[in-house]
């Protein structure tokens, strides 16, 4: 039983381990739809230039018949943007968006531009301004042949961007910013090559060799996956304008695709690595940014029509193949953007079955072209093609001579290959033996692909037997995944058990006497399952064989407890039980009328009390007779007055804090005028004693 | 022998009245000051008695604030009194500050139990 686990451990992750080797589809329809999406204009314009240029770059692209009209709208932008003394970055766009739409612009108003932005790039410090100035002159330079935009200073432009670049092949966006990007290195080589097409004298053999030099050296720092995908990445951390790996490598591809053109000599860059860049952007899938979607699809055009090495894509478009229905291994060949590649051959390197490396069961087939449907075609389905999981290497062979040099193929692809099949299950029983004599108590045959169940007895000296056979169509002995036998009990406590195989035959026996701990002693009716399943198993089944009754005997004192049936995991996601919150009642309250007749009741003793003081003869004889004092004492008792109503107010309605405040006032006033009254008293009586 | 009994009573009663009567006017507006108290907290208690006791810290704040200002007169009076020769230093205006000051704060207190 282990070691059947640990075979099946080995298999799952010899699995893992080719999952790596992905398949790239190139761009399809499915791109053009979401893209439609994704660059549709909101109430007919986009919110800037840049995503208008970027929308109709991808329609024109894409070639998407259907593209909506925006010319009206960002026609009028464009011009407001080129008539007034814009920035170089809003010029750029505004100009990119006029080469797509050609709006009418006056050549006059180019001429000013051309004019202005020559002056930006002979005094600019920054590397976007030239970027952008450069760029601008270019785009003019495309759309008019009448507008002067040659540089005098081609050298000295060119030399203001060399200044900028760093040791190791990156550059830096302006003099006194000393951090190094990856991005702004690619649009340095954007704007070179825009300053050798611009230069009205021939840049020299040597500073373009520098250039490619630095070219060289950024492909040093190129990152990479183990499946052979390359890309860029940015090191600053903690730049103000950080640009993530997507962005950075589509700025190298466009700037590294521009320089390329623009020169004579071919660069020296492995195809690998451009077919791997290619691979880096059919890797994100379809984007649902418009920006990223932007830079995905126009490097991949970028890198298309690269003078490098055009990269080429191998995809499979169906790996499950089924031995019932024979269909045939089709293998399409595809540039980047989903166009047809040149006339080549693909051909299995070779074939073998994951888990068994080294017998290989194809080895250099061709496989057919069918030139109706730009297909390569291969039947490999055969009497000796067992079910299973297969590795397939691919290899592409250009038939022209010069092809290797044009086209990057990327040597050996890995492709993952399931076939699958109907399992033939047969010879099923089940039976009950008597454990010392192993004699047949009773025995039942099963069919597996029925429903038929069966209903047995046993007691804890007897053990069940359960067999089966697994074979391929092609009679050979098939090994799932998983063999399980799933016992129930009435009160859920569930044991499962691996089915362990010999060959063909898979067999489990049950021993009740060795079973009964872990059974907790629990005798009565026990429900039984099986489980044969794989991935590549067309009728896998998970079926109720019947039932057992167990018949074990009494726990003892000290035996173990069955384990408390477990909790549904989905139920903590389900509603929780309803808190019902009970609050005290009220307590009975007595009658109003009782209540008022015990309010008038508490009024009487003050009653008694007045007519006491009165009986008394209290007078006011002591109250101060000069206006001053008489003052202070009738603000003395208006004081402990208003200190009685803040409690009242307090006791209604203010809260302790407010009462504090305001009683800290009237305190420090009443402190003060009852001071005065009762020191002045105090000193009328002293005289009164002396007298 | 009973009628000589209630008869002693009246005289003890009468001496005692006729003592009382001597006290300062001062003292005896105190003392009708601790008896209205008294009484007040005894007519709340009856209440309670009655009706039973369930705004119990309404009933509490009540009888406190009767029952401590009593306890405050008295001690007023205590102050107040010529005969104590232990506050003799004391000027009787002052003791009143401190009776006022007293019942403001513990009304304070009261208030706040009040709910």
């Amino acid at each position: 039983m282990a070691r059947n686990l640990a075979a099946f451990l080995v298999l799952l992750l010899s699995i893992s381990i080719y999952e790596a080797a992905t398949i790239y589809e190139p761009i399809s329809d499915s791109h053009r739809t979401v893209a439609l999406e994704l660059f549709a204009p909101v109430n007919g314009s986009y919110a800037s230039l840049e995503d208008t240029y970027e929308a109709l770059s991808i329609y024109e692209i894409l070639a998407i018949e259907k593209k909506p009209d925006v010319s009206t709208t960002a026609c009028k932008k464009v011009l407001e943007i080129l008539g007034s003394s814009s920035p170089p970055k809003d010029v750029f766009y505004a100009l990119k968006v006029n080469g797509k739409l050609k709006c009418k612009v006056d050549e006059k108003v180019l001429k000013d531009i051309a004019s202005r932005l020559k002056a930006t790039v002979s005094d600019a410090s920054t590397l976007l301004d030239i970027y952008h100035s450069i760029g601008s002159l270019v785009l003019i330079k495309d759309q008019t042949s009448n507008v002067d935009v040659l540089l005098a200073d081609g050298d000295g432009a060119f030399q203001s961007i060399k200044a900028l670049s760093q040791s190791d092949g990156r550059w830096r966006y302006s003099s006194d910013n000393p951090e190094s990007s990856t991005y702004a290195a690619g649009l340095a080589l954007e704007a070179f090559a825009g300053v050798i097409s611009l230069a009205s004298s021939e840049i020299d053999q040597s500073k373009i060799d520098t250039v490619k030099n630095d070219i060289l050296k950024l492909f040093d720092s190129i990152e990479k996956y183990d499946d052979g995908t390359f890309y860029f990445d940015e090191k600053i951390v903690g730049g103000h304008e950080h640009q993530g790996s997507l962005s950075t490598t589509a700025s190298v591809v466009r700037g590294l695709t521009a320089f390329s053109a623009i020169t004579s000599e071919k660069l020296n860059l492995p195809g690998d690595k451009i077919l791997g860049l290619a691979k880096f952007f059919l890797g994100i899938g379809i984007p649902g940014d418009a920006k990223d979607f932007f830079n995905q699809i126009e490097s991949l055009a970028f890198l298309e029509n690269n003078k490098i090495a055009t990269p080429l894509i191998l995809s499979v478009p169906e790996t499950v193949f089924s031995l019932t229905n024979q269909d045939l291994l089709k293998v399409k060949v595809n540039t980047v953007l989903g166009s047809a590649a040149p006339p080549l051959t693909v051909k299995l390197v070779r074939g073998f079955k994951i888990g068994a490396e080294d017998s290989s069961i194809f080895e250099s087939k061709e496989l057919q072209y069918d030139s109706k449907r730009g297909l390569h075609v291969f039947s490999f389905l055969s009497k000796h093609v067992d079910v299973g999981s297969y590795m397939f290497v691919f290899e592409m062979v250009l038939h022209g001579t010069d092809d290797d040099k044009v086209y990057a193929t990327g040597g050996q692809i890995h492709v993952p290959i399931y076939v699958t099949g109907i399992i033939k299950v047969g010879s099923a029983e089940i039976a009950v033996l008597d454990s010392d004599l192993g004699s047949v108590e009773t025995q039942k045959t099963l069919d597996l692909s029925g429903n038929n169940v069966v209903s047995l007895s046993a007691n804890h000296l007897q053990k069940l037997r359960l067999s089966f056979q697994l074979t391929m169509p092609n009679d050979r002995a098939f090994k799932p995944h998983q063999a399980f036998l799933k016992l129930r009990h009435e009160t859920k406590v569930e044991h499962i058990f691996v089915v362990g195989n010999t060959g063909q035959k898979f067999e489990i026996i049950l021993d009740f006497l060795g079973l009964v701990e872990k059974f907790f002693y629990l005798s009565g009716r026990y429900d039984m399952e099986l489980t044969v399943g794989d991935a590549v198993m067309e009728n896998s089944f998970l079926r109720p064989l019947g039932h057992v009754e167990l018949d074990l005997p009494v726990a003892p004192e000290k035996g173990s407890r069955p384990p408390a049936p477990p909790v549904d995991p989905y139920s903590r996601y389900g509603p929780k039980e309803e808190i019902i919150h009970f609050f005290r009642a009220p307590e009975k309250r007595p009658p109003q009328n009782l209540s008022l007749v015990f309010l008038t009741l508490t009024l009487l003793p003050l009653i008694g009390f007045l007519v006491g003081l009165l009986r008394l003869g209290v007078n006011l004889k002591n109250f101060p007779s000069s206006p001053v004092n008489a003052l202070y004492a009738a603000l003395f008792h208006v004081g402990i007055a208003a200190v009685l109503l803040l409690y009242v107010l307090f006791w209604l309605k203010l809260d302790l804090f407010t009462t504090l405040k305001a009683l800290g006032l009237l305190g420090a006033f009443l402190m003060f005028v009852g001071h005065r009254t009762l020191s002045y008293l105090a000193s009328t009586s002293a005289k009164l004693k002396s007298a | 022998m009973a009628k000589s009994t209630s008869k002693d009573a009246q005289d003890l009663l009468r001496a005692l009245w006729s003592a009382y009567s001597a006290t300062p006017t001062n003292l005896k507006i105190i003392d009708l000051y601790v008896i209205f108290a008294v009484f007040t907290a005894l007519i709340q208690v009856v209440y309670m008695a009655l009706v039973g006791s369930f705004p119990f810290n309404s009933f509490l704040s009540g009888v406190l604030s009767c029952v401590g200002t009593a306890v405050l007169a008295v001690c007023l009076r205590i102050q107040v009194n010529k005969e104590n020769k232990e506050f003799k230093d004391l000027a009787p205006e002052r003791a009143f500050a401190d009776f006022v000051l007293c019942n403001l704060v513990l009304h304070l207190v009261i208030m706040n139990f009040l709910g």
